[in-house]
């Protein structure tokens, strides 16, 4: 299991990581020792064992449908770099 | 032009009727101030923890066993990861996999033309939250409300290969499942406020071919007539294209009402990639067999089988049952008003008749179940009225024009019907001596007419009746006048 240079610059594009060639180079190779970590795990022999969907063991951990009031405004808005009427003022950006 | 048939798969959004959001308790509400039904959880600040809303979990259990599905016995939720503010954590939750969303490979039974039905299927029914809505702003920037970020969504995708496969199908597919999803108490079913959401693929191929064409996928579509439209002109333009000897591409198109076309909205030159992943934050759902028999007994009579069961135990119209069925609270009101001893078919032409007419131009809303209409003004009329209404028209006490006025007084008024025809005293003339002396006296005043009429000109009658209804105020039983004229006229 490897990983070539141009996967690495497509996960750093969806990452929206700007790399030099250089940068991707090193990012190459520390991610090939990842996977090689995960070929370890993948060689531990799982026969016999149940699949989980979750590391804890625990379903239906659900809320009633009761409203509780949030944030006032101003405080939800608190952290925002720019804000105009109450909204989140953000860069336009044209999906893709 | 070569013959093409088209292929359309629906993507189906609707929002669901619970009091708070799927992953915290903010309010789920329409409109309203930008921001003021937000917390920690639904704005994405760092440290929090969602957890689902058990009544979304079983609103989307109910739909997809409504829809013959499978039910996934252990489902997770996913991370779809995107850059996009309208979320504010960088990702959506929602579902992935073929057989983990709540419900899968089930179908929805739809009416043919023909009087038969057809079955669609349907690949997944799962469980999502709805996003933030940005505002583009003049001078530069987004600004972003996230009161709608996070408001339980559920997602229906039919089947591939399409089952729909004209513009037909694809309104008449919206038409029931949205009707089935409002019977069962799951979204309010508004369109135009974006409650449920419907999205086509249309894709075209010639007749006989077994090869799928590229499709388009088409938004903007707030009613039935525009998916029907939609669906009519995308393939109509892709066979153009294809004539001119051009390539469909595989394109986001919206859908303008105005113009009634489509307009390119993006390219989609390769599939997005959105890194799912099951998401640690959230803890899976498991359905015990008990679960899913409980939420099933909840179930109530579906659309389709109630529009079949008018069919034929009342023997109403497809169209008149289709107008009762069409509503689940009109429905309800017709429900009521026969066990309360209603005839069917005397109930069913007030209803679809004059009452739904003043309904409209009043911009009124019937009650049923005993509650007020959710968003009009309640009408005075219950189902009662229309009961005692359609009784005195079926023992005789008045006739058919006299109960159009009654019920103009029972709308205004709330008034029962036999009240009215009590204090007015409106009983119908059935006294054939009364109604004798009221045709000779016509007769004995209209000689040239009666001349004419036993020379030949039968449709004199008409007005003969017409003479004597006004004599009589219009209370005269107008089979009793037509036999007593044709009586006296022929000559006794």
């Amino acid at each position: 299991m490897s990983i070539s240079l141009d996967e690495v610059r497509h996960v750093a594009h969806l990452a929206r990581l700007e790399l030099d060639e250089i940068e991707l180079a090193s990012f190459q190779t520390k991610l090939n020792a990842l996977l090689g970590h995960f070929e370890d795990i993948a060689g531990v022999d799982v026969s016999g064992v149940q699949p989980k969907p979750h590391a804890v063991s625990l379903v239906n951990i659900l809320a009633d449908d009761v409203v509780i009031e949030g944030l006032e405004r101003e405080q939800a808005l608190l952290n925002s770099a720019e804000t105009k009427a109450g909204l989140f003022i953000v860069p336009t950006i044209i999906e893709e | 032009m070569a013959d093409y048939v088209v292929s359309v798969g629906m993507e189906v959004h609707a929002e669901l009727l619970t009091q708070s959001k799927m992953f915290c308790r903010c309010k789920v509400a329409f409109g309203g101030m930008p921001n003021t039904r937000v917390c920690p959880v639904c704005i994405g600040l760092p440290g929090t923890l969602p957890v689902p809303n058990r009544a979304a979990v079983e609103m989307v259990l109910k739909t997809a066993l409504a829809l013959n599905c499978t039910i996934a016995i252990d489902s997770v939720f996913h991370r779809k990861n995107y850059f996009y503010p309208d979320l504010p954590k960088g990702y959506q939750v929602s579902q992935y996999g073929d057989t983990n969303p709540i419900g899968y490979d089930g179908y929805l039974e739809i009416p043919t033309p023909e009087g038969g039905t057809k079955k669609i299927k349907i690949r997944r029914v799962h469980l999502e939250e709805d996003t933030g809505k940005l505002m583009h702003l003049p001078g530069g920037g987004s600004g972003v409300d996230y009161n709608r970020a996070g408001v339980p969504l559920m997602e229906i995708v039919t089947e591939f290969p399409p089952d729909i496969e004209s513009p037909d199908d694809a309104r008449e597919y919206l038409v029931q499942l949205r009707s089935l999803l409002v019977y069962l108490g799951v979204t309010d079913g508004k369109m135009a406020e974006g409650s449920v959401r419907c999205e086509p693929n249309i894709s075209i191929r010639e007749k006989g071919s077994t090869q799928y064409g590229t499709k388009t996928e088409l938004k903007n579509l707030n009613s039935f007539r525009a998916v029907q439209l939609g669906v009519a002109f995308e393939a109509k333009r892709q066979a153009e294209v294809l004539e001119s000897g051009g390539t469909v591409r595989q394109e986001t198109r919206g859908w303008n009402e105005a113009t009634e076309s489509s307009f390119l909205m993006r390219t989609k030159e390769s599939e997005q990639d959105y890194r799912y992943f099951p998401c640690p934050d959230l803890i899976p759902m498991h359905f015990s067999e008990e679960q899913i028999e409980r939420v099933r007994s909840t179930i109530p009579e579906l659309p389709l089988a109630k529009l079949q069961r008018y069919r034929a135990d009342y023997a109403l119209s497809d169209y008149d049952a289709g107008l009762l069925v069409a509503d689940r609270d009109w429905a309800m009101f017709f429900e009521e008003a026969l066990e309360l001893g209603g005839e069917a078919k005397a109930i069913c032409n007030w209803m679809n008749g004059d009452f739904a007419k003043m309904l409209n131009e009043s911009g009124q809303g019937a009650m049923a179940g005993g509650k007020s209409h959710p968003e009009r003004k309640t009408s005075l009329v219950r189902p009662e009225h229309l009961v005692d209404l359609a009784k005195l028209v079926s023992d005789a006490t008045i006739n058919g024009k006299m109960a159009k006025e009654i019920f103009a007084e029972v709308f205004d008024t709330g008034k029962m019907p036999s009240q009215i025809v009590e204090e007015k005293g409106l009983r119908q003339v059935t006294d054939t001596g009364a109604i004798a002396s009221a045709v000779a006296e016509v007769l004995a005043s209209n000689g040239s007419q009666v001349e004419a009429y036993r020379g030949g000109k039968e449709s004199l009658i008409g007005f003969f009746v017409g003479q004597v209804m006004k004599k009589t105020q219009g209370r005269a039983n107008p089979q009793l006048v037509q036999d007593e004229l044709k009586k006296q006229l022929s000559g006794d």
